[in-house]
């Protein structure tokens, strides 16, 4: 048995189809996938994140110790009630965990980690805190709710604490309402609008129920996985690890280079695949020809093999197969998958593929 | 407990096999399969004149979660393919008894059939895995 969110009950209750998932018990669909899929594209659907972990960074040390700590850089974030999304790199350029960090004030930061790699990211955030003025500090007394779609934050409006309520109904992409017990973020991992709010584990069963009665539907694993492979968002585990680093998943945008003097874990690797130029691309692929896109497959270009599918599926919205990939650079624009032995025909797109409920790339 | 008419056979992988009487079987999956397979997005039905041994693996049944094969419950001929699943493969999770059958097979051997489970028998099968 796995670990369990404050709305485990909830989730059996709803019928949901639970599995294990990076230590707990988690819903995958309460009963269609597609159909919560086609909820958060069109109207709003939402999800039990508590299995995230937020981890509150503070001390006087915390800004110097999170710009060595992180390959984006929190100076980036002013004024606080910003988010900043970054990868916590190992000294080899790997990917130790892909995270969003928040400023909160002077000294205060938040960041929320992948739920399978939470012990090991804070044990590795103790492990680099020597010099550093600054406390790290799980938040297990937390929950985690992501309200997502085109009406996602008219739907929450009315249930967010009234103190907080007009700040966050005007807040812009990528920034957070800090209240005494709800933080309240506009960030996703959709394509589409919402926000994330984090609050008291024992005001989540509450918030769920209030949004269910108005109309926003659970979803589950299944449906956050194909939202977020159309959205072209990375996964942990899967796009990227602690052998692949961010120049070859996609993530090159996260690394701030500049200033060139900030020393942060895994800047010496990074520098020289880039300055060797040999990584390898990771692009986005749609089926051209019949069949499902699934994870490891072989990438193939004339008989030769170039690459290999880290993130594929069915594509809900497009009605087609997509995937993201690591392939060998340059690989022009047509490329075939081994499916199962028979080679189906695939077309390089850049993602997403879908973002805001329009599908970005031709068909 | 999932729907599981009594009058089918079934197989320890979740096919079900209807006698048509006429000397051809009909194989589709369980409601039970289709249940955990979640939302079917594509089917590979096999050809007809194609010859399947028993056990082979003769059609494929993806949804959103994974890919699945199915089959052959006993060694036959494919004489002929559902052709509506290419377009609507949901078919199999709405009626998969019915509208939702994958192909139809000629045995080689038709009292083979009579070796399949029962109903019953699939239930425990079902029981038993879910232990």
């Amino acid at each position: 048995m796995g670990l369990r969110t404050p709305l485990f009950s909830e989730h059996a209750h709803l019928g949901a189809r639970l599995v294990p998932f990076g230590g707990w018990d988690m819903p995958l669909h309460y009963g269609s996938q597609l159909e919560e899929h086609h909820a958060v594209r069109r109207a709003a659907g939402m999800f039990d994140v508590s299995h995230m972990q937020s981890v509150d960074i503070q001390g006087p040390g915390a800004h110097a110790y999170l710009r060595y700590l992180l390959a984006n850089d929190v100076a980036k974030l002013q004024p606080p009630g910003k988010a900043l999304y970054s990868c916590m790199l190992n000294a080899r350029g790997g990917v130790v965990d892909d995270l969003i960090v928040y400023a909160r004030g002077p000294g205060s930061y938040r960041a929320v980690i992948n739920a399978a790699t939470a012990d090991k990211d804070i044990a590795w955030m103790e492990d680099h805190r020597a010099g550093f003025e600054v406390t790290v500090e799980r938040r297990a007394d937390l929950a985690m709710l992501a309200v997502q779609g085109p009406d996602a934050r008219q739907k929450a409006e009315p249930f967010i604490p009234a103190d907080l309520r007009e700040s966050a109904m005007l807040l812009r992409p990528f920034c957070t309402a800090d209240g005494e017990r709800w933080f309240v973020s506009r960030t996703g991992y959709t394509g589409e609008d919402g926000f994330e709010i984090t609050l008291p584990a024992e005001e989540i069963l509450g918030l769920w129920q209030a949004l269910h009665d108005a109309g926003v539907r659970p979803c589950g694993l299944g449906a956050r996985d194909t939202l977020r492979l159309e959205a072209g968002l990375n996964l942990y585990g899967q796009d990227m690890d602690e052998d692949i680093g961010p120049l070859e998943s996609g993530l090159g945008w996260t690394v701030a280079w500049e200033p060139v003097e900030r020393d942060f874990i895994g800047r010496g690797a990074l520098t020289e695949l880039r300055d060797t130029g040999r990584q390898r691309a990771f692009v986005g692929l749609l089926l051209t020809g019949r069949g499902v896109i699934r994870n490891h497959l072989k990438v193939l270009h004339a008989s030769r093999e170039i690459g290999e599918i880290t993130s594929g599926g069915f594509s809900p919205t497009l009605e087609r197969s997509i995937a993201l990939a690591r392939v060998e650079p340059d690989i022009g624009k047509d490329c075939e998958i081994e499916i199962r032995g028979k080679r189906v025909p695939a077309q390089v797109v850049k993602p997403p593929f879908v973002r805001q409920g329009k599908v970005r790339i031709a068909l | 407990m999932s729907n599981l008419p009594a009058d089918l056979k079934y197989t320890k992988t979740h096919e079900w096999v209807k006698d048509n009487g006429d000397g051809t079987l009909t194989i589709g999956i369980t409601d039970h399969a289709q249940e955990a397979l979640g939302d079917i997005v594509f089917v590979e039905t096999p050809e007809t004149g194609r010859t399947l041994e028993a056990d082979e693996a003769s059609a494929v049944v993806e949804s959103v979660k994974a890919a699945s094969d199915i089959y052959a419950p006993i060694a036959g001929e494919v004489v002929e393919s559902n052709a509506n699943l290419s377009d609507t493969p949901e078919t199999i999770n709405t009626s998969p008894y019915e509208d939702g059958w994958i192909y139809r097979l000629a045995p080689v051997d038709m009292s083979a059939y009579q070796g399949l489970l029962d109903a019953a028998a699939y239930e425990q099968t079902v029981a038993d895995e879910e232990d």
